[in-house]
């Protein structure tokens, strides 16, 4: 065996990736539930994969026939009905999952110098993952899905002087249809699942390069041990392998219950009206985009049209998800962790979940006056957790940060 | 080879000229890549005019059609809907069409149509492309006392009225599209073509 492996070393960094990666990537020894989320990112990344695959084999990317095709995989292929509810449980639970992700990297501060890269490309493996999903809400082809995809790509009609060409080009028709589907799938079973995976390896080589930030936000590489490793680091396996298969089977009991019990999660994983085939001539009465989506998409109603343009609603939009790239420099703390930080942070990220969970639910209500004119509170209150973060992180009380990590 | 000293800007510039046409042959190359996701000429074709026979079309009443795949809504306007046509002007954004990408010109007047009749229009809101709900109604409870007939969108609240002009407030920023159309015989039209009048 031993034969084997020297053979195959001198052929391939066998044993020196496991090392570099797994047995001697040593990580913070105070990782605590925050730390989760990553590798059940990764999980969730190999169920879409695997399920997907199967899925494909009997789905077909056709308007006459993707409806029926989708129902014949949930009545007639066996076992169809949980590939297909894996599935989808496992899109919104991907969000779920990157959510919480994202949120451990604001708090410990986990987007900070030197880890600037890992947060860009964390923010664009958010985005493409949002444009997988969105492709992917198509493919069913029920009311939801076509008239979901016929706001979205209406939001790029909204772009000054090209966006009716812009539109007609991402639709290949002048309306939606089977070859807005037909691409669409092509992008959401190959060309962004690529891109997501590469992304996620830079992700990772990124991490592993500069090391993993933690709750304290200490940088464990500044005190090393005699035998040269970090002195607060333990290897990645076995000890965080084992931390992570704890995560990973409460996880797995999550996701099960949901599959079995509650797959349409009471309209929010599956809206209802996508079990009604796709009616180009008719607009269901109410239509939310996918739970995940419905924070930009209050910020999007909050803003009126401007000069007869609806540019700036969606301009707000992007911006809202693209302002994230540009945390690590708005940021202007001595420190990382919110342990170390003062009241001001503590109130501006707590009014920052606040706002991001109302505009949440005010995303799949009805816009009525009253919910518009709060959408509007709350979207100005977004963008100033990013824009005067500059300012309160600067002038904020922080508490002196200890050489090495605590209990 | 007796010199061995490197031309280094020689070198750079081979290097710099290289990656530059390289760069411009792929993105050559791009172009058809691109294009193939342009509307297809069977797409292009797919946009043919369509007939609607009116008489099918009761006072009162709206038909829905599918012309380049989206709804064409032909409404069959009552005198009494006429009447209320012209009573709400100031709460319009574009009441007189002066936005002249919304109507061919020869639906540039206080009806929106050829026949003030019969009223033909794209029934896709021009705010984001759904397709507005038909409440002919006057007054209903859920869209208020001044409500005088119309289409509501029920995505994000547009309200247009029986000439599909837009109210002032709605997220919709232009009246709906009245497509060109022109009629057959009395009671026949052909949507989709109108041989050049709006030229």
């Amino acid at each position: 065996m031993q034969k084997l492996l020297n053979w195959v070393d001198e052929r391939f960094p066998l044993t020196s990736s496991y090392k570099a990666h797994l047995s001697e990537y040593f990580a913070p020894k105070n990782f605590n539930f925050w730390y989760f989320f990553g590798s059940l990112a990764l999980l969730v990344l190999v169920v879409q994969i695997l399920t997907g695959i199967f899925l494909t084999m009997h789905y077909k990317p056709d308007a006459a026939l993707a409806f029926a095709s989708v129902e014949y995989i949930m009545r007639d292929v066996e076992f169809g009905w949980m590939i297909r509810y894996i599935h989808s449980t496992g899109a919104s639970m991907f969000f779920v999952v990157v959510y919480l992700h994202m949120f451990r990297g604001l708090i410990y501060g986990s987007y900070r110098q030197p880890r600037e890269l890992i947060w860009i490309f964390g923010v664009t493996i958010y985005l493409v993952l949002m444009g997988e999903a969105f492709m992917g809400y198509l493919l069913p082809w029920g009311q939801m899905s076509y008239w979901g995809a016929q706001v979205i790509i209406n939001l790029f009609a909204a772009v000054p002087f090209i966006g009716n060409d812009l539109s007609e080009w991402i639709r290949g028709d002048y309306v939606i249809g089977d070859a807005t589907l037909n691409r669409f799938f092509a992008f959401h079973v190959i060309a962004l699942p690529m891109v997501l995976l590469g992304l996620v390896v830079a992700h990772l080589v990124a991490l592993h390069e500069v090391g993993s930030n933690n709750p304290d936000g200490v940088e464990i590489k500044k005190l090393k041990g005699p035998d040269g490793h970090p002195l607060d680091g333990i290897p990645f396996h076995p000890y965080y392998t084992v931390k992570d298969i704890l995560g990973t089977v409460v996880f797995l009991i999550v996701f099960a219950a949901i599959v079995f019990f509650a797959p349409e999660m009471g309209g929010y994983f599956l809206e209802a009206n996508n079990f009604i085939p796709a009616d180009s001539l008719k607009t269901p009465e109410h239509i939310a985009p996918v739970w995940y989506f419905t924070p930009y998409y209050a910020i999007l109603r909050a803003i009126p049209p401007i000069l007869g343009s609806q540019f700036p609603g969606v301009a707000a939009m992007g911006v809202a998800v693209l302002i994230f790239f540009a945390l690590p420099w708005l940021d202007k703390s001595p420190v990382k962790s919110i342990r170390y930080r003062g009241p001001k942070f503590k109130i501006a990220l707590g009014v920052f979940v606040i706002t991001f969970i109302g505009l949440g639910i005010l995303g799949v209500l009805p816009a009525t006056p009253l919910y518009t004119l709060i959408s509007q509170i709350l979207s100005v209150l977004y963008f100033a957790f990013f824009l005067l973060m500059p300012w309160y992180t600067k002038n904020d009380t922080t508490k002196p940060v200890p050489e090495r990590v605590t209990q | 080879m007796s010199n061995l000293s490197v031309d280094t800007s020689k070198r750079r510039f081979l290097v710099t000229m290289t990656s530059a046409v390289g760069g411009v042959a792929a993105l050559g190359v791009a172009v058809p890549f691109v294009m193939s996701m342009l509307p297809s000429a069977r797409a292009k074709a797919a946009g043919a005019p369509v007939e609607v026979d009116l008489t099918k079309v009761e006072p009162g009443m709206q038909l829905a059609v599918e012309w380049r795949g989206k709804p064409v809504w032909v409404v069959n306007r009552t005198p009494e809907m006429l009447d209320l046509l012209s009573k709400h002007d100031a709460k319009l954004t574009d009441a007189a069409s002066e936005n002249t990408s919304q109507q061919p010109e020869y639906c540039k007047n206080p009806t929106r149509s050829i026949k003030p009749q019969y009223l033909i229009v794209v029934g896709i809101c021009t705010h984001l492309g759904c397709s507005p709900s038909y409440r002919s109604e006057v007054a209903p409870a859920d869209l208020g006392p001044e409500w005088t007939g119309g289409w509501f969108c029920p995505c994000h609240g547009s309200r247009f009225d029986l000439a599909a002009r837009v109210y002032n407030g709605s997220p919709a920023p232009t009246n709906l599209v009245i497509p060109p159309h022109k009629y057959l015989s009395d009671t026949r039209v052909l949507i989709g073509d109108d041989q050049g009048a709006a030229a």
